[in-house]
């Protein structure tokens, strides 16, 4: 399995410190939150699409105006707990795959710094478009150009997690790629991105359906023409459409992704996911065909049903990228091992660093006080200028018939003036050494 | 070491962190922490001042919301992306520190992150239900109360991470330990918190005077209540934050002097400390003057007059983070790694062998005499990049300008030296790591820096290149080497036996 990995591969090492949990543990932590967050995610994309297409078709509308509005004031919600349900995912993600993630989030670091600001841009371009709704109620265009900014930025995001977390299954590209838009190219990365984007659209769908559909939403005080059934309608044909799309966009993921991660159990989990959604699918057909009065019937169960299928896709994910990493991680620990070992053993042997002295004879007696001087004190003091403290010159002037009391200076150096840094202590010297010094300084004439 | 190394050669890797995370704190400290119990109070006043036969003093309540949305638009947007963009750039500059505290902070942050979900529900909860709450008093005061459950979660998300920061100066005997306990424990954790807490209330209550200033109308009743009450909890909290600033200031150099005697002491420390000083009294007692402007005269207060006091309270704020930043040089993890993100434990090693070898990213694996300067280059990126850049913010160039003169050619000797010694004198800089050849290499780039104006693109834009040493060629190598090793030890005892 080894041979599989191009020789050009990396095998970085590891954190050398325990993992606080159990893998299992992190894993099912990762998982689970993971999907809590990427459902927040869908709906606060999915909700700004639908709010852009709704206010466009508004322009004509009025109720499509209103139905924008009402889409619109769920995104703050929805987007501030995509971003809080973020941090755990993250950190999990960290905590397992420190080597892997981080490594990708550097190679394309410009673009995910850029994540902060964008984000923040896109979040405020939401308020601004709800805040500003009656304001700009006779400046529809200026409106619908704030939405579709931010609906073109929410749309962007994405691609930036989804390069790194497919980067990050790949060690044998990480040589090759320069920045993030080389990574974005990697070949699987768009089909994984139109997975995602169906799954938004199917999310936000049944979430509409539900959050319209309510007793206690006062839906006639918003609609003149619109009833429940329509948005119901709309809602379900969208969840619809787009679980359809994904029985397309599915196997072009598969057929993108290396096969270096594919095993039964992950084509069992996916084929698992994709049957459970089957039921789910007719059940909608069958509302959106049938009377009116019916259109809940099965609603609870379509959405049991498309849970269950999202929880599988979501181990689906993290088995593949458990298996593309396997080989590589055994590497990796033996990488990881080595290093430890060989850390210790220079640990317990520390170099002895014999300095040899530079002595240059034709300085006679001071030659091995000018040595010592050139190795030690020459980076900070000159002979006649101030270089970082006073030159030797100044030494001289202060010292000149006091030997032992430059040697005590240079023994137990303290803070004498209030604009030079304070000397260090140069615990490497022999008291040998600071006489040889001390001759070598006070033989300097001014 | 193990990652690409990320860098930005004008701005300053730190510099961006410091950047994103300094913008946290001001929100985090003057939006959510102080200002939202400054908020609950508010709206609690319009119910007590209201008569008998409403529910709320309306024009009171109108203000106080307009305020609030100010804040919940800031925190929800600037302030959320904030917080996860410490993490998202510290992730590329230091990725291998924030690893290893993720390890054992793990919990640590998995209660922030249950405590700050909590923190989210509920400012959405308490922001958007303002407006419906008003419609009877019941649920008015069921408001008010998740105002008052909102200040403790946004309190409690700040005495969790204060504990990381602390820890990161002082893992006391983590290093024995590993235990997150470390965190609470350390000496500058209650000084911290005890400086926070009133600090964030002052600089949430000045935040929320200006606001006052913008939301009413000049000469009116209205204003000068406002002005008043945000008079009073400024006047309360100032000495408060008076106080613990001290205690704070008090107790940095002595909990570094006891733990790792690391930058305090040097010069340029003593100019930072000097200068809080003048900060600390300069900020409070501005904040004082406006605040008693205002209990005087608090129909005369206007905009201008505010936003001075305001900008100063946040500075304070900011200072403070950036002393605190100061003094855990030159470590990134006290006592265990080292700012460059190489361990304290691993020197011996890199000494010996040099820092090139085990780059699991360098052009040069070893240096010669033909590679000198570019060998340099990776020492560099390896080494100096997580706090110095070539030519940009804190230049490497500039810094030994400093030293050695301006437009003075370079003496590559002197900088070796200075190099080999410099941590002893300039206790904020960890030691040079790698052996005597990568020393000379790095001092001739940086001379070649100076010469040719040279800069640096980080691994986001060029990309890397893999050691050989570093590669899934010479593991698997390794590997074999080690199976063989067994085999042979284990044929050895086999025969030992047979014998």
């Amino acid at each position: 399995m080894f041979q599989l990995l191009q020789i050009n591969t990396p095998v970085p090492r590891d954190i050398p410190l325990d993992l606080p949990l159990p893998e299992w543990l992190l894993i099912t932590l990762l998982v689970v939150s993971f999907l809590m967050h990427i459902i927040f995610v869908n709906l606060m994309i999915g909700g700004t699409v639908l709010t852009l297409w709704c206010q466009i078709k508004g322009l004509k509308d009025k109720d499509y105006h209103n139905l924008a509005h009402e889409i619109s004031r769920t995104i703050t919600v929805n987007k501030s707990l995509a971003v809080v349900l973020g941090v755990a995912p993250l950190l999990s993600i960290s905590t397992l795959y420190a080597t892997y993630f981080y490594t990708a989030t550097s190679l394309t670091g410009g673009m995910w710094i850029a994540i902060i600001p964008l984000v923040t841009v896109a979040f405020l371009l939401t308020y601004l478009n709800k805040y500003t709704w009656h304001v700009l109620d006779k400046n529809k265009p200026l409106s619908i150009a704030i939405i579709a900014t931010a609906t073109a930025l929410f749309l962007f995001i994405p691609l930036i997690f989804l390069v790194n977390v497919n980067l990050m299954l790949f060690p044998e590209k990480w040589g090759t790629v320069k920045g993030f838009f080389s990574a974005l190219l990697l070949p699987n990365v768009f089909p994984r991105y139109l997975h995602f984007i169906c799954a938004s659209m199917a999310v936000t769908g049944l979430f509409i359906f539900w959050y319209m559909g309510r007793k206690n939403y006062p839906f006639e005080q918003y609609f003149e023409k619109l009833t429940r059934y329509d948005v119901k309608k709309k809602a379900y044909s969208l969840t619809l459409a787009a679980s359809v799309a994904q029985f397309i966009i599915g196997p072009l993921v598969m057929l993108t992704l290396p096969t270096k991660g594919f095993d039964t159990r992950l084509i069992l989990v996916i084929l698992c996911g994709a049957a459970i959604a089957l039921p789910a699918m007719w059940w909608i057909w069958k509302a959106i065909t049938g009377k009116p009065e019916n259109i809940d019937k099965h609603f609870g169960k379509v959405v049991i049903a498309l849970s269950i299928t999202v929880v599988f896709m979501g181990s689906g994910r993290h088995v593949y990228r458990s298996n593309a990493l396997r080989p590589h991680q055994k590497l990796v620990a033996a990488n990881t091992a080595e290093f430890e070992r060989l850390s210790k053993e220079a640990r317990e042997n520390p170099p002895t660093e014999q300095a040899e002295l530079q002595i240059d004879s034709t300085l006679g007696a001071v030659a091995k006080g000018a040595a010592i001087f050139q190795m030690n004190c020459s980076s900070c003091h000159k002979e006649k200028e101030k270089l970082v403290g006073p030159p030797i010159t100044e030494m001289v002037s202060i010292y000149a018939n006091d030997k032992d009391g430059l040697k005590q200076w240079i023994k137990a150096p303290g803070k004498k003036r209030p604009d030079y840094p304070q000397m260090p202590t140069l615990s490497q010297l022999t008291d040998d050494d600071r006489e040889e010094l001390a001759n070598y300084i006070l033989s300097i004439k001014k | 070491m193990d990652f690409p190394m990320f860098h930005l050669d004008w701005l300053n890797d730190r510099f961006l962190i410091a950047l994103i995370a300094i913008l946290h704190v001001c929100i985090n400290h003057g939006l959510a922490v102080g200002f939202i119990p400054y908020i609950t109070r508010l709206e609690q006043q319009g119910v007590m001042n209201s008569s008998a036969n409403e529910i709320t003093n309306k024009e009171w309540d109108a203000m106080v919301y307009k305020m609030m949305k100010v804040g919940f638009i800031i925190t929800t947007t600037l302030g959320a992306m904030t917080g996860v963009g410490i993490w998202l750039s510290v992730s590329v500059v230091s990725p291998s520190s924030i690893a290893s505290l993720i390890r054992v902070f793990y919990w640590a942050w998995f209660t922030e992150w249950l405590v700050f979900v909590t923190e989210v529900v509920l400012i959405l909860i308490y922001f958007l239900t303002w407006k419906n709450s008003n419609k009877s008093l019941k649920a008015k005061l069921r408001h008010i109360k998740f105002g008052w459950f909102l200040s403790i979660f946004s309190w409690i998300t700040m005495a969790i991470i204060v504990s990381i920061l602390g820890f990161m100066m002082d893992p006391g005997n983590w290093k024995t330990h590993h235990s997150l306990i470390n965190g609470f424990t350390n000496p500058i954790y209650i000084p911290q918190l005890l400086f926070r807490t009133p600090t964030a209330m002052l600089v949430g209550g000045i935040f929320g005077y200006l606001l006052t200033t913008i939301f009413t109308k000049k000469n009116t009743e209205l204003r000068a209540r406002a002005v008043k009450q945000s008079s009073i909890w400024m006047l309360i909290w100032a000495p408060l934050s008076l106080a613990g600033a001290i205690f704070y200031y008090r107790a940095m150099p002595q909990a570094m002097k006891d733990n790792m005697s690391t930058a305090v002491g040097t010069l340029q420390f003593a100019q930072y400390y000097d200068l809080l000083k003048w900060i600390i009294v300069g900020a409070i007692s501005t904040v004082v003057i406006i605040a008693l402007a205002g209990l005087w005269k608090p129909k005369k207060i206007r905009f201008a007059m505010v936003i001075i006091p305001c900008l100063m309270a946040f500075g304070f704020l900011g200072i403070f983070e950036r002393v605190r930043e100061f003094i855990r040089k030159p470590y990134v993890i006290g006592g265990y790694m080292y700012s460059n993100l190489l361990r304290e434990e691993d020197y011996p090693l890199y000494k010996r062998d040099g820092v090139l070898k085990y780059a699991t990213y360098t052009t040069t694996p070893e240096v010669t005499e033909t590679n000198k300067v570019e060998a340099g280059r990776n020492v560099f990126i390896l080494t100096c990049s997580r706090c110095h850049t070539t030519q940009g913010i804190n230049s490497i160039v500039t810094v030994f300008e400093k030293m050695y003169g301006k437009d003075k050619p370079f003496d590559e000797g002197s900088i070796a030296v200075f190099t080999k010694n410099m941590h002893n004198g300039r206790t904020f800089m960890p030691e040079f790591p790698g052996n005597k050849k990568e020393l000379e290499a790095l001092a001739a780039y940086i001379k070649h820096l100076q010469q040719t104006g040279d800069v640096i693109e980080g691994a986001q834009n060029e990309g890397v290149t893999v050691n050989p040493n570093q590669s899934v060629e010479a593991v698997v190598k390794l590997i074999d080497k080690q199976e063989k090793a067994k085999t042979d030890s284990l044929a050895k005892v086999q025969t030992a036996l047979n014998k």
